[in-house]
């Protein structure tokens, strides 16, 4: 359903700063894969996903997304397929407009911006059924500004934004980092039950190894702008975060050796 | 103080209060620094009082006015969002362009109104008072136009206007394009500025090519005064409260003049009154401490 083909990245091309972000990128995402990305930092991990969202055109290669070429679309016609999770909980929402009209945009994702009300009795009856299903007691807050929110109910709030209208394909870019290990932990499993209740393709970067093994049917891991490693579900259920580290240490070592063009980077 | 220099105070605070809407609506709601407004109020002036001298019907002239600012918005627009200028240079492009427009338009620097047929000539309400006639119809019109904004901020197109102005980034994950978003800002604002430069000049009874000077220092003093007045509420308060803050400055600036200060000192006032109402908090919290944070 996703297919990226042949995806490089370079910022800054031609100066000082020129940074290979992703290398010969190819991936095929299946319908209803929940994939998990793990890569130290400066993998290029949250650079695969602003190429899938459009943030920015990759400098190579072409994305198509549900048999149609994707490349040339900006960001926001493709979120008409795509939700997304930030690291950052300021990102997703709306601080200053209450939670009613934040998932109330959400709601409209699909519908043509007009001069209609933007909520109605029916759009705040949907609206508090997702927000009861999430059990964060929201549903009785609807007027509360959600600057007022902690980060872990903004970040519920921006899962629930991104998947009120099913998307095509959920990217998730350590969207628990910012949090409290415990809250961590309860969004984790929120994402869990709204990807396996819906069947929604998802990308997940993390940098939680045990995270990384538990969810999802695949994993992959990523190095300086390259996929190291592609694990299928099966393979995956009898690994270890030890198993991880040792492939991951490794292949590292590898790429650093080998890879000249790497190494000229580095 | 007589009745006649509050009524005045009020009538000027409510017109050029439209005007002030249309500052918050781009530097609060879009969070753009809009400086159009400066050109776009001339401009509605300019196609008001030409067309008057014309034989124009009066509010056919508002119309057209409000129509004239709404474009130079969308060239204000234009230039940032396709052009990629920043914003404040993209203003000041549009604002010092339309110097040169008005002056084409009006044919001379200054147009009287003097036995021409403006609005206020046409408006007439049985057993109210003379004198409370300009009032009532200003505030009709003035109440007309919250009352738009206001529905209009309700509306899907509504909220993805205050959704850009307050992240930008979640806009586009809505699938909105907040270019889009930000050219229909400006058109909205720099209408509702040029509709009030067009009542400005038929209550003044002359429209002048340098009327529009200073008037962005005016508008944003009236939003950070209703600001200051209203607290952190929804915008049902203080969209009105932008209006009061409108009749606070004009009112200041009044008496700041009948007091004897000079036409010329205005400037000044206008930025002490804004130091003024922006350090309030401060100055409470200074003072007493019995204002709660
Ligand atoms: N907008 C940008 N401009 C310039 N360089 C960038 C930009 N975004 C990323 N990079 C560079 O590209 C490389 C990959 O960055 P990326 O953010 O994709 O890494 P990551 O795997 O997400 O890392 P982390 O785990 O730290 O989030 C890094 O060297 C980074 O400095
Ligand atoms: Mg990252």
């Amino acid at each position: 359903m996703l297919k990226l083909i042949n995806i490089s990245k370079t910022f800054n091309i031609d100066t000082l700063n020129q940074t290979k972000a992703l290398i010969n990128i190819n991936l095929e995402v299946k319908n209803g894969d929940f994939i998990t990305i793990i890569g130290g930092n400066g993998a290029g991990k949250s650079t695969l996903l602003n190429s899938i969202a459009g943030v920015f055109k990759p400098t190579e290669g072409n994305i198509i997304l549900s048999k149609k070429n994707i490349t040339d679309l900006p960001e926001y016609k493709r979120a008409n397929f795509i939700g997304r999770v930030f690291q950052d909980p300021l990102m997703g929402t709306s601080p200053e407009m209450t939670i009613e009209e934040n998932l109330s945009m959400a709601l409209n994702k699909k519908s043509s911006l007009s001069l209609k009300w933007a909520v109605n009795k029916r759009k705040r009856e949907i609206i508090k059924d997702h927000l009861s299903e999430i059990n964060l007691g929201l549903e009785n807050r609807l007027e509360t500004k959600v600057k007022l929110l902690s980060g872990g109910q903004r970040q519920a709030l921006t899962l629930l934004m991104a998947t009120i209208i099913e998307p095509d394909i959920l990217l998730l870019d350590e969207h628990t980092a910012a949090l409290d290990p415990a809250t961590a932990i309860k969004i984790n499993e929120l994402t869990e039950n709204i990807i396996s209740n819906h069947n929604i393709t998802t990308l997940m970067i993390t940098h939680n190894m045990k995270a990384a093994l538990r969810f999802g049917n695949r994993l992959l891991m990523m190095n300086r702008g390259k996929l190291l490693l592609d694990i299928d579900g099966k393979t995956k259920e009898n690994m270890t975060i030890n198993h991880l580290l040792e492939i991951f240490q490794k292949k590292h070592k590898e790429g650093f050796y080998n890879d000249r063009s790497i190494l000229s980077l580095a | 103080m007589s009745l006649g220099f509050i009524l005045t105070s009020i009538e000027q605070g409510l017109i050029y209060g439209i005007m002030a809407i249309g500052v918050y609506i781009t530097f609060r709601i879009l969070d753009f620094a809009d400086l159009t407004v400066d050109g776009s109020i001339t401009l509605g002036a300019a196609i008001s009082s030409h067309m008057i001298i014309a034989n124009f019907n009066p509010f056919f002239t508002l119309i057209v006015a409000t129509v004239g600012g709404a474009i130079s918005g969308s060239i204000t627009g234009f230039l940032n969002t396709k052009m990629k200028i920043a914003p404040l240079l993209s203003g000041i492009l549009t604002m010092t362009s339309l110097y040169s427009i008005n002056l084409r338009i009006m044919g001379r620097p200054n147009i009287p109104l003097i036995s021409d047929i403006t609005i206020f000539d046409l408006f007439y309400l049985p057993f109210i008072p003379t004198r409370y006639q300009d009032f009532i119809l200003i505030l009709f019109i003035v109440i007309m136009v919250l009352i738009l904004l206001i529905l209009f901020l309700k509306t899907k197109l509504g909220y993805a206007l205050r959704a850009t102005g307050d992240n930008p980034n979640m806009v586009r994950s809505m699938a909105i394009d907040t270019k889009k978003i930000k050219m229909i800002g400006l058109i909205i604002a720099n209408s509702f500025v040029a509709l009030s430069g067009a009542l400005i000049c038929q209550y003044q009874g002359f429209a002048d090519i340098s009327m529009g000077i200073g008037t962005i220092i005016a508008g944003l003093a009236s939003v950070i005064i209703g600001e200051v007045l209203i607290g952190k509420k929804s915008f049902y308060f203080i969209v009105p409260g932008i209006i009061l803050g409108s009749i606070i400055y004009r009112g200041s600036i009044s008496f700041a003049l009948m007091s004897g200060f000079a036409a010329s000192d205005l400037k000044l006032l206008t930025a002490l009154i804004v130091i003024f109402f922006l350090s309030a908090p401060r100055l409470k919290s200074f003072l007493g401490g019995t204002f709660n944070a």
